[in-house]
């Protein structure tokens, strides 16, 4: 009786070593749940969920701290999306947001005068410019977030909607009726 | 192999629907007039769309290059005719999309005067050098799928480890309804076709050349087989004509390269994992005439069809306005109901007759309500199978229905998805009339789409945590750098005397500034002594003194308008 007790014990002390050991050596670094909202989020890092850019959000989100309904750039889609992840039910876009076509920014170069204030406000980097040299957009690197445009002290920047072309161009969802039989 | 017991390879599947070849395939090619005006698409292959090197404006020829290939996928395009370049600009093209795309307006100037062709002296040319010339003549493959056929004819990747290129095939199926552009072309230019393969085989360094031709084209067979005997090209293996059993899709690629070898190709492979490669018979003939005529590819063979006046093969220019086309097969007839780009099983419905000819365009049928009747509506799924026995892919298309109907892409994917042709057997035996393909091409563009946006997140995340890295690095360079010349001052500040010490020169002139400083020092005390204030505006000429006045009198006028501003409303 004695000697099964201890080796009962003996098993459950190696294996406590084990687990514990495996608890320091594998340790995950970041929450990985971070890293997965962060992966559904468009990383427009728009910041229109009030939030100063996507990862704060997931950041947020993973906390608790935030709703998944405030970001309007992943739309509907994303928010279904970020419901399945988090096992909760989805929800109508937050109050005051509103999803946009996608758009890119564009500079009007007659009237940049290189003042440089938007490739600050840039968060990824997709404006090329120096001081008193006029400015141009990237068209593929930009998210579309908009934030350029308030620091534009002479307003020439304004955003185009992307329009459908032939490699962008989707078939569309089949509509056949179906035949009702009564 | 003797051509009589090659053995033929049957794939899973496939349809027989009615070929209605009959209606077009009696009558010999016919030329069309000349057009006062063409319009030239830049994107009528895949990749990227040619750039063009002409202006609005400019006076150009037949034959020349007006768009330039742009990267390594894409090819060259050229002008139909003589005339003048009147726009480039957004224009209808076919596409199932209807959107307009960039195209050269030319205006015929009714010349039609051509370059100088150059033939190419292909058996002494650098290969490398030759495949760019087939590339500045616009040779795109012309059986469908538009690839640049520079890229498949170069032979460094022909000889590549682990499957080294050693089947040439040709592609004479058209396996297609109502098609009969490739069996005409067979028919009426076999020696070029032949000649074609042969530069194709001797380009690939292949041994064995196969031309499958459906068995319902024996006019074909029999000219494509004289051919061979005629031809007095120098031989690269032999060239072996080969008829095929006909059964829809027999003509696609894979398909067409398991019936003659009974390779297949892995599920998300091309027909050259296992060494084949294959080019349609149009191909063959153009690359023929590219390289022994110099010609660049200007026209192809269009069948016009169906609901038309004079149905038949057309050498048509391309850029001819599908309208022109029409008109040539004696206009579209009463009641006729819209066209099909292509065959009926693969084809699509054409948005505006205004678009042109392109090389991918193969065949234009004009639909009537006889002719195609209204589909009849859908029934649910009844999980029949039919559409997966005749799948020649071997997918099970009823399952990747039910998930792209309820758009959950990742399952579709898990069904391979990817492998389907899109040939239309599935639709076309489903009995619940269910347009299966419409489904499958939907949840394609959806997961394309899909891609594109994450990419493109992914490389804004990658952007945006860079700039935040950016900024903190700036941040610490700049603290790092006020750090050090903070350090120095300090530095030079305590070693300041002693290096003072050091240099007899600094001494001097120190010596010598303490001694000025001293005498104007002296200086103002004696003047003090004496009451005298310095002033240095004294015994001015009379000159200076009006111009202090003036400015005296003009600064007092601004500092009273300034303080009228300020104090003012």
């Amino acid at each position: 009786m004695l000697t099964a007790i201890l080796v009962m014990a003996g098993i459950g002390l190696v294996l406590g070593a084990v687990l514990g050991w495996a608890a320091i050596r594998f340790r995950v670094q970041e929450d990985p749940l971070v890293d997965k909202i962060d992966a559904i989020l468009p990383q427009t890092q728009c910041g229109q969920c009030g939030y100063p850019g996507c990862k704060p959000y997931a950041e947020a989100i993973a906390k608790g701290e935030a709703d998944i309904n405030l970001c309007p750039p992943g739309g509907e889609d994303g928010i279904k999306r970020l419901a399945e992840l988090l096992g909760v039910d989805p929800k109508p876009l937050g109050e005051g947001l509103e999803p946009k076509p996608r758009a890119v920014a564009i500079i009007d170069e007659n009237t940049c005068i290189g003042c440089t204030l938007c490739i600050q406000a840039c968060p990824v980097d997709a404006i090329v410019g120096a001081a008193k040299q006029m400015h141009v957009i990237i068209a593929d690197q930009c998210t579309g977030c908009e934030l350029c445009l308030p620091p534009c002290p002479v307003d020439c920047i304004h955003m185009d909607v992307v329009k459908e072309d032939l490699t962008t161009w989707k078939w569309r969802y089949p509509v056949h009726r179906i035949r009702q039989i009564s | 192999m003797s051509p009589l017991h090659r053995p033929i390879h049957r794939f899973h599947g496939g349809v027989h629907p009615d070929d209605h070849k009959a209606a077009s395939s009696g009558t010999p090619i016919r030329a069309m007039p000349l057009l006062p005006r063409y319009l030239v698409p830049l994107r009528q292959h895949i990749g990227t769309p040619a750039r063009p090197v002409v202006q609005v404006g400019d006076t150009v020829l037949r034959g020349q290059m007006i768009g330039s290939a742009e990267g390594y996928v894409s090819t060259a395009v050229h002008a139909p005719t003589s005339g003048r370049v009147v726009a480039i600009e957004p224009r209808a093209v076919p596409h199932p999309s209807g959107l307009f795309d960039m195209a050269i307006v030319i205006e015929s100037d009714g010349l039609d005067r051509a370059v100088e062709f150059q033939p190419l002296d292909w058996q002494n040319t650098d290969p490398s050098a030759l495949r760019n010339r087939i590339r500045d003549l616009g040779l795109a493959g012309l059986g469908g799928a538009v690839f640049p056929s520079y890229i498949k004819l170069n032979p460094g990747v022909a000889r590549q480890a682990p499957s080294p290129i050693h089947t040439l095939i040709l592609n004479g199926a058209e396996c297609e309804p109502w098609i009969t552009c490739d069996d005409r072309l067979m028919r009426e230019r076999a020696r070029q076709v032949m000649e074609g393969a042969r530069i194709m085989a001797r380009m690939l360094g292949v041994k064995s050349t196969l031309i499958g031709v459906e068995d319902n084209k024996p006019e074909a067979i029999a000219a494509l087989n004289q051919a061979r005997l005629d031809s007095d090209l120098e031989v690269a293996g032999d060239v072996e004509v080969v008829a095929v059993p006909t059964l829809y899709p027999g003509g696609g690629g894979k398909q067409l390269a398991y019936t003659l070898t009974g390779l297949e190709v892995p599920a998300g492979g091309l027909s050259t994992d296992v060494g084949i490669q294959v080019f349609n018979v149009g191909t063959a003939y153009g690359l023929r005439q590219a390289v022994l005529g110099g010609e660049p590819l200007i026209s192809r063979i269009v069948t016009v069809t169906g609901h038309v006046a004079r149905p038949g093969n057309f050498e048509v220019r391309i850029g001819t306005p599908v309208s022109d086309l029409l008109e040539a097969a004696g206009g579209r007839l009463a009641d006729a109901c819209g066209e099909i780009v292509g065959g009926p099983m693969m084809g699509f419905d054409l948005m505006d007759l205004a678009a042109p000819v392109t090389k991918a365009v193969n065949c234009i049928i004009v639909k009537s309500p006889t002719l195609f009747p209204p589909k009849p509506l859908a029934l649910p799924c009844i999980r029949c199978g039919a559409c997966a026995r005749a799948c020649p892919v071997e997918l099970q298309p009823f399952e990747m229905y039910w998930f792209s109907r309820a758009k959950d892409f990742g399952k579709v994917q898990g069904f391979n998805l990817f492998d389907c042709i899109e040939c239309g057997c599935c639709s076309f035996v489903c009995p619940s009339h269910i347009p299966l393909v419409d489904y499958f091409r939907f949840a394609k563009s959806e997961i394309w789409e899909r891609e594109r946006e994450k990419q493109a997140s992914d490389q804004a995340r990658i952007r945006h945590e860079f700039k935040a890295f950016r900024l903190e690095r700036e941040k610490q360079e700049k603290a790092e750098k006020f750090a050090k010349a903070a350090a120095e001052n300090k530095a030079k500040t305590a070693a300041a005397p002693a290096d003072k010490a050091e240099d007899p020169e600094a001494a001097r002139k120190k010596a010598i500034l303490d001694a000025a400083l001293a005498r104007a020092q002296k200086a103002k005390e004696e003047m003090a002594a004496a009451g005298v204030a310095p002033k240095n505006t004294d015994n001015l000429p009379p000159r200076v003194e009006r111009e202090i006045a003036e400015i005296e009198a003009r600064r007092e006028k601004t500092e009273s308008c300034q303080d009228g501003v300020r104090t003012g409303p």
